[in-house]
């Protein structure tokens, strides 16, 4: 099975504090730690693990400046065979359906089967697989958290739904899924497996060798503009408790007790 | 002005999800003077107890009603809402997971644009609408603006907008159903096959007054063992967040959320968790929420009772250690 999965290097949220810039414009990314997406790196373990059994490739795809090729690359140590950097100033500044139209243009020149990507990223919009879906006409399934290859044609998928509840569904290939967290436990990429592909070709595909018109992508081909990056007012919040470990351990078991939290 | 707009409303064995009166809410925030149309499908009696009880809360209702759409996934009912949307449309949709699967695609056929999970709405001028989103776990919101010109699919996060209260409508109904049709079944590339129902688990957290819940803040599959204790010093059980789930440190039946369990206890002790709003969605009936966490901006300080800024690694056994001491 020829499997594609589209990954987008952000900036690491469980490691940041996201703080944004005096003017608004964007956030601090001096000192940002950047990694693969969380649930990107859930949808390439799946792939290699569907390869594994089956057979085929597992090619890797981001949109991004070259910053970008270090992800790429970190995934392919993990086990994919391939990787691709699609990479042209005319792309920045796209949306999601920019985005989207991008990577089509790549699909259609390859012939896959199955084309993954994480359920969302770091602006939370879980879109481009869906948008992806709907370009090429193929079937489209979100919050996947099982995959089983029933033969060359077809795919049993499970997706999460309300109240940890999974629906069952029956998929054609080719076909796009994005992937939920927690399908499977993305295996840990070492030094060595880093430095193996350290100098493995990544090809960089530009606007031109994707034949795409520019009025598609960038901020031309974009319906949806971010103005600014804010925190909001905070509400009333939480009652803080303050002064030193002894004397918020006193409150909050008062407050506990108060509150019926000790048995 | 803009286009029509619709509310797409969502329903579960006969009856309307509450959001369908919140979305009509944020309808009337892009435009208080619009007629707004729900837009519900399914089939049979189910659906007809659904229009019932929207009618008079919308202008209009447009059904469509057929079998192929008793449990309905959205590679089916994307097309038929394809057919039947004018064009330049606003259409409203919860963001949950059918969205997740419907939106995206629809805003493509539709030649629309697509704002995903937004949480206000700010202003429209000419055919510029502003709506806020929040971005990187809910720790930065933006405003983003939308040509709506083509028309537009928008995702509203639940709970965003307080359902409109006064049933203003006429709740004319109109049948749609064959101009969806027209042109035939869409099918068949995914097909439904069942839905395997959560399992309980050993502990049914949905029936606890107590839980202590844990989340990514406690780092490392070896520290469960100060959550472990700290519950049963309190008399509680043990809940968490996503990522736990994810890590295999605890059973999926012990993950409150909107993927997870809806949870109503008296106590909701949350350490390490930042408070995602999927995470805040499985927590009803007004606990008294304690936070613990060491980032001061975490969400889920918004919402808590009350809030402590440390590390759960280090104040937990302390708090362990306070309680056995009172206790005796």
């Amino acid at each position: 099975m020829e499997i594609l999965v589209c990954v987008k290097r952000v900036p690491d949220t469980a490691e940041n504090e996201i703080i944004v810039n005096r003017d608004g414009t964007d956030i601090e990314r001096e000192d940002l730690v950047f990694s693969v997406n969380e649930w990107d790196n859930y949808a390439v373990e799946e792939a290699i693990q569907i390869k594994d059994k089956v057979g085929g490739n597992v090619t890797v795809i981001t949109v991004g400046n070259d910053d970008a090729e270090e992800v790429v690359r970190r995934e392919m140590a993990m086990g994919a065979d391939r990787g691709i950097l699609l990479c042209d100033e005319a792309f920045e500044g796209s949306d999601g359906k920019g985005i989207a139209s991008i990577l089509k243009a790549e699909i259609v020149k390859g012939k896959y089967d199955l084309v993954l990507t994480g359920a969302q990223a770091d602006d939370g919009a879980g879109q481009v697989g869906g948008m992806l879906a709907a370009m090429l006409d193929w079937p489209f399934a979100s919050l996947v958290n099982k995959i089983e290859v029933i033969d060359d044609k077809k795919i049993l998928v499970g997706r999460e739904i309300a109240g940890g509840n999974q629906e069952i569904n029956e998929i054609d290939l080719p076909c796009v899924l994005s992937i939920q967290t927690g399908i499977n436990e993305p295996r840990y990429v070492g030094i060595r497996g880093i430095r193996k592909v350290a100098s493995a070709d990544i090809p960089v595909h530009g606007a031109n060798d994707l034949e795409l018109s520019p009025e598609l992508v960038g901020p031309a081909g974009s319906l949806v503009k971010r103005l600014d990056f804010f925190v909001p007012e905070p509400g009333e919040g939480a009652k803080m408790l303050e002064g030193n470990t002894q004397e918020i351990l006193d409150k909050l078991v008062e407050i506990l007790k108060s509150k019926g939290g000790i048995k | 002005m803009p286009g029509k707009i619709f509310v797409y409303v969502i329903h579960r064995e006969g009856t309307a999800d509450d959001t369908a009166l919140e979305l009509l809410a944020a309808a009337k925030k892009i435009d208080p003077e619009a007629s707004v149309t729900a837009l519900v499908a399914g089939s049979d009696k189910e659906l007809e107890n659904v229009v019932k009880q929207i009618a008079p809360s919308f202008n209009e209702v447009w059904k469509i009603d057929h079998e192929s759409l008793s449990y309905i996934i959205a590679e089916t009912l994307r097309p038929m809402l394809a057919r039947i949307i004018p064009k330049g449309s606003i259409l409203l949709i919860p963001h949950e997971h059918f969205s997740m699967d419907l939106s995206p695609g629809l805003s493509i056929k539709l030649e629309a644009a697509f704002i995903p999970d937004v949480v206000a709405f700010e202003d429209i001028k000419e055919n510029k609408l502003t709506a806020i989103r929040e971005e990187f776990s809910g720790q930065v919101s933006t405003h983003v603006m939308c040509d709506i010109s083509q028309g537009v699919v928008i995702s509203v996060r639940s709970g965003a907008f307080k359902p409109e209260a006064t049933a203003a409508g006429k709740g004319q109904i109109v049948d749609k159903t064959s101009e969806a049709l027209s042109g035939g079944i869409p099918n068949g590339k995914r097909r439904y096959l069942e839905v395997i129902e959560a399992e309980t688990g050993e502990v049914d957290i949905t029936k606890s007054d107590i839980l202590v819940s844990v989340g990514r803040g406690i780092e490392d599959q070896d520290n469960m063992d100060i959550i472990y204790e700290l519950a049963e010093t309190m008399g509680g059980d043990i809940s968490c967040s996503r990522p736990i789930v994810d890590a295999r440190w605890l059973d999926k039946s012990r993950q409150v959320g909107t993927s997870g369990k809806t949870v109503k206890p008296k106590v909701y002790l949350a350490l390490g968790i930042s408070g995602s709003f999927q995470h805040l969605g499985g927590i009803k009936g007004s606990p008294f929420i304690i936070a613990i966490n060491k980032n001061p901006k975490a969400p889920i300080f918004q919402i808590a009772d009350v809030g402590i800024i440390a590390d759960i690694l280090e104040f937990v056994p302390e708090l362990t250690g306070k309680i056995e001491e009172i206790k005796g």
